[in-house]
């Protein structure tokens, strides 16, 4: 690879795209909130009872948020014929797919992130833990859009591929899901921040190869 | 002509005995391990009554459903590197017997863990989540497939999945290891392995034995099934242009 | 690569499902060649140019081309929020190009529409802001997949020219077509 331009014009474009569409950006943040709103009507209004299971709340919600734009990710690109100019780049696929995957988060990941202490607040979660909690939920949400783009590029090609992108990426959340409400828990320390950290290196480092292979599948 | 389509004639060749061989071998030795373990096998007190008797199924098909899956992963990673079209046939029929193995696991877990935790579902123990979550990366290999418009489409995207689940087994199994460590309440059930007493064992392992035979006919059957309706999708290409 | 090829594909064999498109396909393009690629619907036209864009994996045979290609798809490649303007300069910074996109617009006969959003543009102005691509960089292979589809009289004239200009400056150009030729064509693949 001679020059970084190709990634970052990828970004930019993937920037530009989730913006133009309008709501797409705000869509997830709506779902994250929704769902999160739900809990105290489905499990009572107690406030201890919405502590003990708040940062469990947030996590499911984090990982479900994070799969409902996952769709149209690379789908959109293959639709209009921009993956094909991708995949015959001189700079690899697996930089691209990694550059749009990390478009894709900070558009919608990271306000995520950046909302979990207002959430929090509201789920009765001690407010001097959901500052430090934000790091282990960012690094939770980098190894969920990471897994979320392998399956979303898996799916580009089949029509409402929403939900087999869930049924792919879910059961890849789960060492995420684990070792981030453990390291987000109120008052928990311990290895578990360096284990949450360790599987997202992982996502970040297997992700991309097996999302550009899925990739140059789709425009085959 | 494309000679990829002449690749499985000895397989076809082989495998037309030793489908039935090993269907009948497998159900031969099966049928020996639930007549011992059924009738034979003394009721073991500490570990739920009578209940233990499921054992004989659960444990055999707890193994199948780890190494199916082991399987899946080699033979998809075998058809990645060297685009071999049996490894594709084996990897596409090993998915749904190795999630039926898997729903038999859970199903005679949760059968037994009903007497001895007095639940159907304990989500603490290890071993019944990292099944679980092998069910789920099933069924997705599954789906996944199906969604494909053509077999090479199929096989391709099925093998970059089946690849992706199996780097992430050893980390999910960790995690879950892990997350049971803490969470752990009730007692669960250990299997001392080579402590068991011969009685035990020896059904054990003959059922376990019984049941990878029959594992392996069946997956025989489903990629002659395979072999057969590919002769059958080229004999239909052929007639639609007009050969 | 031997004797001055741009293109060489040897034996190469396509299979849809469990339908044989072609096999045993050789076929070579040298500097100042234009070929196109002729044959009914279904009949791996488009396969063909994507084995040699090196987006479908031929089933038998290889590819060996000796430098760089442009592509031109069914699909324009341009985005619904994207306006030709910023098309043409998203992949003048991918390709490092310095050429001015209003430049390759005028030449394209895209002032007017050049602020408009791709999905407001008409099929032929989206095709020409394609096209405008191909400028951007000078690459030896260009590889067009009915490129003169949604082209008006005036445009196609255009292409026309842009492909006589290229087959001058010494690259080639292979293009699966369906109705009349209207460049210069050096030869013809039946499929």
């Amino acid at each position: 690879m001679r020059s970084p331009a190709p990634i970052r014009a990828a970004f930019g474009q993937a920037l530009a795209e989730a913006w133009a569409g309008g709501a797409g950006a705000l869509l997830p943040i709506g779902f994250f909130a929704g769902a999160a709103m739900l809990v105290p009507f489905t499990v009572g209004s107690e406030a201890n009872q919405l502590a003990a299971i708040g940062t469990g709340v947030l996590w499911v919600a984090l990982a479900l948020a994070s799969l409902v734009s996952m769709e149209r990710l690379f789908q959109a690109d293959l639709e209009d014929g921009t993956l094909e100019l991708w995949a015959q780049e001189a700079c690899p696929l697996f930089l691209i797919a990694t550059a749009k995957i990390f478009a894709h988060w900070t558009v919608s990941g990271l306000p995520l992130v950046l909302l979990t202490p207002l959430i929090g607040i509201t789920l009765q979660l001690p407010a001097d833990q959901l500052l430090p909690a934000m790091l282990a939920y960012g690094l939770g949400g980098l190894a969920f859009f990471s897994w979320g783009g392998v399956a979303g590029a898996l799916a580009a090609s089949v029509p409402r591929g929403g939900l087999l992108i869930a049924l792919l990426a879910l059961p890849l959340f789960v060492p995420t899901a684990i070792f981030g409400a453990l390291a987000a828990e109120p008052g928990a320390v311990g290895p578990n921040i360096l284990f949450l950290a360790a599987s997202t290196l992982f996502a970040l480092a297997v992700a991309p190869f097996a999302a550009s292979a899925a990739l140059r599948l789709a425009v085959d | 002509m494309i000679s990829i389509f002449a690749n499985p004639h000895r397989f076809m060749k082989l495998s037309r005995w030793l489908a039935p061989a090993c269907l009948v071998a497998g159900i031969l030795l099966i049928a020996w391990s639930l007549w011992q373990a059924l009738w034979v096998v003394p009721q073991d007190d500490y570990q739920g009554g009578d209940i233990m008797r499921a054992m004989f199924i659960h444990v055999p098909s707890a193994w199948l459903a780890m190494g199916s899956y082991m399987g899946l992963a080699v033979a998809s990673f075998v058809w990645f590197i060297w685009r071999h079209e049996l490894a594709d046939m084996a990897a596409k029929s090993i998915a749904p017997i190795g999630a039926g193995y898997t729903a038999m696991c859970l199903a005679t877990g949760a059968i037994w863990g009903k007497p001895t935790w007095g639940t159907w579902w304990l989500w603490d123990d290890a071993r019944m989540m990292s099944v679980l979550l092998m069910f789920f990366l099933f069924l997705g290999y599954m789906a996944l497939r199906a969604a494909m418009d053509t077999r090479q489409k199929a096989a391709r995207a099925g093998a970059i999945l089946a690849m992706v689940g199996a780097v992430n087994v050893p980390l999910i199994k960790f995690s879950v290891d892990i997350w049971a460590s803490i969470h752990q309440s009730a007692s669960v059930i250990r299997m001392d392995g080579p402590a068991m007493p011969a009685i035990y064992l020896t059904p054990l392992l003959i059922g376990a034995l019984g049941h990878l035979i029959f594992f392996a006919a069946l997956t025989l059957t489903l990629m002659r099934a395979e072999v057969w309706q590919r002769r059958g999708d080229v004999i239909m290409a052929r007639k639609l242009a007009g050969g | 690569m031997t004797g001055g090829l741009l293109i060489e594909a040897d034996g190469l064999g396509a299979v849809r499902g469990e339908r044989i498109l072609f096999s045993g396909l050789h076929l070579s393009l040298r500097p100042g060649e234009a070929l196109v690629l002729r044959g009914p619907n279904g009949s791996g036209k488009s396969t063909l140019l994507r084995m040699l864009a090196g987006l479908s994996q031929p089933a038998t045979g290889e590819v060996k081309s000796s430098g760089a290609h442009h592509w031109l798809g069914h699909r324009d490649g341009i985005k619904p929020h994207e306006t030709p303007r910023q098309h043409l300069t998203h992949w003048a910074r991918v390709w490092g190009s310095t050429l001015s996109p209003e430049g390759i617009a005028k030449s394209m006969g895209l002032e007017r529409p050049m602020d408009v959003p791709g999905r407001l543009l008409s099929a032929g102005q989206r095709r020409r802001t394609a096209l405008g691509r191909l400028l951007l960089v000078e690459r030896p292979i260009w590889l067009l997949d009915e490129p003169f589809n949604a082209l008006d009289a005036e445009g196609r004239d255009l292409l026309a020219s842009l492909i006589a200009a290229q087959l001058e400056l010494g690259g080639g150009v292979i293009a699966a077509l369906h109705g009349d030729v209207p460049f210069g064509a050096s030869r013809e693949v039946v499929l």
